[in-house]
């Protein structure tokens, strides 16, 4: 742990093709929107109403492959003390709770008109409220801590802990649940709607991706400023 | 030999921790005192009516230990932050695992003594019987105060050093303990009731594994978490 005492000197982000990229998703996202909107049927039950699927369940896949992102990118801080990595997961945390939070509302204005209620004690539900709790837990320590390099250290912990607390979660809820009454199913898919389904869940992809990369880069580029301002303070300029 | 100076270690931290605790025991008072009056709040919150209460008793009890836990975790690491010593302590030689492993047994006792407290008092104040289950429920009691612990203690470490940790704690441990707190209070609430439908093994390996998982966690991520 010898190496923790030398800050990592980093370089500030490039910008690249990541503006075009962007141009690129958000013309995806509507064409995917409007496509899906055109090719589907409303549904025998559902009405239009079911065409929230395709914003709720991309944004719930996804947020899985973030948080999956935040776990993978702590384990490789940790692993390689390498400060952009605590960057990354820190983005992929804070696109992963937006989506999470997209998740839970749409799933709420879904489920009133098709279930009664706005909120059920379902296992699928409850995890995912308790996720968002987790990671606005990790933000919360993230606001918390001014030095980077323990802020890096701890959120990685709390990141990694959270990703492996999910399953456990996700079993004693269902546990809770099944115990009492039987769960209630969603019903499956439609074969009409899942080309649509795909697209969107691309769609949300390319926007996870793309919201990742530039919250990635503000916050690299803060703490390129940081350490330049350090640098100058101690008289010295922290790039030859 | 490597193991037992380290248990040598984590014992002389507990050691440390305990006789604080005993020598001065404004901490212990006031947190079983607090562990009561929250008992003594949810029973004005769930009414008068006995049967409402005792069908309340097992979810209350655990609230009440998790909300009295709390406070002896934030306080754990209190008096070395106050004097300036938890820097000399991390520089003694020896794995820093010790320094942990004699907070999780500090405020594993600490915990017990709360729970012991608030148990014999939700069972005044929420008119439980005492069921011949017992043993079994005592095996829960300790399952469940070792999840509480292992998480508190490592969570403790990071907020009691942030700002604003007494928001911080609870804000991180409370979604992380939910299926600590759903398997022991469904554990209770079977075994109360008798355990007729035998669902209170099932909880009982949740918390075991839920205890296996965390406590090797939090052993692997301590160094991470207490370095300088």
């Amino acid at each position: 742990m010898t190496t923790a005492a030398v800050p990592n000197i980093l370089e500030p982000p490039r910008p690249g093709r990541w503006a075009w990229f962007g141009v690129f998703t958000f013309a995806f996202l509507v064409a995917a929107q409007a496509i899906s909107i055109a090719i589907s049927p409303p549904d025998r039950d559902m009405g239009d109403l079911q065409k929230i699927l395709y914003i709720h369940v991309p944004a719930a896949w996804n947020m899985g492959i973030c948080y999956l992102l935040v776990a993978v990118y702590s384990f490789r801080y940790l692993w390689k003390r390498d400060e952009r990595h605590d960057l990354i997961a820190a983005s992929a945390a804070e696109v992963g709770t937006v989506l999470n939070g997209l998740t839970l509302a749409l799933g709420m204005i879904w489920g009133r008109p098709t279930w009664g209620v706005w909120w059920t004690w379902d296992a699928r539900l409850t995890s995912t409220l308790i996720m968002f709790l987790v990671f606005a837990g990790y933000l919360a320590l993230r606001a918390f801590v001014e030095e980077p390099e323990r802020r890096a250290r701890w959120s990685a912990a709390a990141g990694i802990f959270g990703a492996i607390n999910y399953p456990v979660v996700y079993m004693s809820v269902r546990w809770w649940r099944t115990l009492h009454q039987v769960q209630s199913s969603p019903g499956t898919l439609d074969p009409n709607y899942t080309l649509s389904l795909r697209l969107n869940a691309f769609a949300i992809l390319f926007l996870c991706i793309y919201f990742i990369r530039r919250r990635y880069e503000a916050a690299l580029t803060e703490r390129v400023a940081e350490q330049t301002l350090q640098a100058a303070a101690l008289g010295g300029s922290a790039r030859g | 030999m490597a193991f037992r100076d380290d248990w040598m270690r984590a014992r002389a931290v507990a050691w440390k921790d305990l006789t604080a605790e005993r020598r001065s025991k404004a901490g212990f008072n006031s947190v079983a005192a607090l562990g009561i009056t929250i008992l003594v709040l949810f029973g004005f919150a769930l009414g008068p009516d006995t049967e409402a209460i005792r069908a309340a008793a097992p979810g209350a009890l655990w609230l009440a230990a998790l909300f009295a836990g709390v406070l002896a975790f934030n306080r754990s690491y209190q008096l070395e932050l106050e004097g300036g010593a938890l820097e000399p302590l991390l520089l003694y030689p020896g794995s820093r695992r010790s320094l942990f492993a004699g907070k999780l047994l500090a405020n594993f006792v600490f915990v017990l003594l709360l729970m012991a407290i608030v148990i014999v008092a939700s069972l005044v104040l929420f008119h439980v019987e005492v069921p011949g289950t017992w043993p079994a429920l005592l095996g829960v009691a300790l399952l469940g105060a070792i999840g509480l612990v292992t998480l508190g203690t490592f969570y403790a470490a990071m907020a009691s050093r942030s700002r604003a940790r007494e928001v911080l704690l609870p804000l991180l441990l409370f979604p992380m303990l939910v299926p600590v707190l759903l398997a022991a209070m469904e554990a209770t609430k079977a075994l109360l009731a008798g355990d007729v439908m035998r669902e209170a093994g099932a909880w009982a390996s949740l918390l075991v594994a839920y205890d296996a998982i965390f406590l090797s966690a939090t052993f692997l991520a301590f160094d991470a978490v207490i370095e300088a």
